[in-house]
């Protein structure tokens, strides 16, 4: 079971249905009560974490931080969970934004979240191919020059490139398009908009939490 | 690179896709919305727009139903139109599975939403479209409401520049006098809007050959192409158009083995 973290806009469909396609369960987290209660002792049945997200970031971590959902990321990506930003949810992921002021995120990954210059049409709005930089196991499958659907007018800034996955070339800006540094993994488009490859994406995801529950099951 | 979108359009009227002529003209029936989505995904399309044309006019919002089952069907974006007066409106569209708005009348009658629909919900998700219809007596061209029927006496770049202010993601701008005439889109129209904004244009209302899509995506300047009745009769396939364009030199999706 995959938790899909939301603590309020609520433009979910898309990324349930889409983790559906791939034949996984999704449950809804609104509030850091239903967390506690789905993974409270034995029966803690979810291999991974989801964090989507509409918005603007700081509405966003303040809605998170207002559902008491702050401390259960952490405790996500300490103690080894898959989680996995899209979108906004993985710009949250990094250390801040410029958007609409300053705003502090998660810190769960280095990098500081930036707007297109003015010069370029913004939103990043449309298909784009990808160039896949580094090897892993959420980009199985996918090829350079594969293409998927971004909507964006802010990107990150790794301040450490090794986390860069995949990068997209909008104008001038290499654009971070999958991230990750251990179970912390993210996507800057729409996997679940992403046709046949954004799908790819999110099975290879599933895989990784199935992989996760079969190691703790083994652990315990 | 960011590619150029080739969009299907479905007019959606009493559940079933209707093709027209016109904005007033006849309409002819051009299958099941669902059926077709999933069609269309397979094809190629980048993105759907699902537009419910007797809603406005009818006082009530884009059917609920339609959307859900389109929007499970897809794995590509769907924007989704017809009757959207509040943010209400906008919400409930989004959780039936819309991933875009759009919105036209109501956002010339209460700029005002597309505001707050922008605050609530993203830019990214807000589309204005513009009816856009060349008014000989302003000698520029008018914004047009309610399907093409009403003048508003605004000229369509000013238009386009406030709606991009207030928040607007996408512009989805029509040629009144190019719709359902399969001449070719109205180059001049695409071409002075994407300029006058930075937000992305799909350029609607004229495609009749896949020499039409070239155009309106070099020359017009458009982001994205959106077309119904030469899809829907296949007098051109989304593959076809994207070959010519490849082709051409101009960056698309290329999804075909």
């Amino acid at each position: 079971m995959i938790a899909i973290l939301d603590p309020g806009v609520g433009n979910l469909q898309s990324v349930t249905k889409g983790f559906s396609r791939v034949g996984a369960e999704t449950v809804v987290v609104d509030q850091a009560a239903v967390w506690r209660d789905l993974v409270q002792g034995s029966k803690d049945e979810i291999e991974g974490v989801v964090l989507p997200g509409v918005g603007a970031f700081g509405d966003a971590m303040f809605q998170l931080r207002a559902a008491g959902l702050i401390p259960v990321l952490r405790q996500v990506a300490r103690e080894g969970r898959p989680l996995f930003g899209i979108c906004l949810g993985m710009q949250l992921l990094f250390g801040s934004s410029q958007e609409h002021g300053r705003h502090m995120g998660l810190g769960l990954l280095p990098g500081e979240v930036v707007r297109f210059k003015d010069d370029m049409k913004v939103p990043h709005m449309g298909w784009n191919d990808l160039d896949v930089v580094r090897t892993h196991p959420l980009l199985r499958d996918v090829k350079v020059g594969d293409y998927v659907y971004f909507v964006h007018s802010y990107y990150v800034e790794a301040t450490n490139r090794d986390c860069v996955l995949a990068a997209a070339t909008y104008g001038s800006v290499s654009v971070p398009g999958v991230v990750g540094q251990g179970n912390v993994l993210g996507a800057q488009f729409h996997p679940e908009k992403s046709g046949e490859v954004g799908e790819r994406i999110l099975h290879n995801f599933v895989a990784l939490c199935r992989a996760w529950q079969t190691q703790r099951e083994a652990v315990q | 690179m960011l590619t150029k979108r080739i969009i299907p359009c479905f007019d959606v009227l009493d559940g079933r896709v209707v093709k027209h002529v016109g904005f007033l003209n006849d309409r002819r029936d051009a299958g099941d919305p669902v059926e077709l989505a999933k069609i269309y995904s397979g094809a190629g399309a980048d993105e759907l727009v699902l537009l419910d044309i007797s809603a406005s006019s009818e006082g009530r919002l884009a059917t609920r139903r339609v959307v859900e089952e389109v929007a499970s069907q897809t794995n590509i974006p769907l924007t989704v139109g017809g009757g959207v007066s509040s943010v209400e409106d906008v919400r409930s569209l989004l959780l039936a599975g819309a991933d875009k708005v759009s919105m036209n009348t109501s956002a010339v009658r209460n700029p005002s939403l597309v505001k707050e629909a922008a605050h609530r919900f993203g830019e990214q998700c807000v589309v204005v479209a513009i009816d856009a219809n060349l008014n000989p007596t302003m000698g520029e061209y008018e914004v047009m409401i309610q399907g093409g029927k009403v003048g508003t006496g605004m000229d369509v770049i000013s238009w386009a520049r406030r709606v991009e202010k207030l928040g607007a993601g996408e512009i989805l701008l029509t040629s009144f006098r190019q719709d359902g005439t399969r001449d070719g889109y109205d180059l001049i129209l695409t071409r002075s809007v994407a300029n006058a904004v930075n937000v992305p244009v799909i350029a609607s209302g004229g495609a009749g050959r896949k020499e039409h899509f070239y155009t309106v995506l070099t020359e017009g300047k458009a982001d994205a192409a959106l077309a119904a009745s030469v899809f829907h009769f296949a007098e051109t396939s989304i593959r076809e158009v994207k070959a010519h364009l490849k082709q051409r030199g101009v960056s698309v999706r290329w999804i075909y083995q």
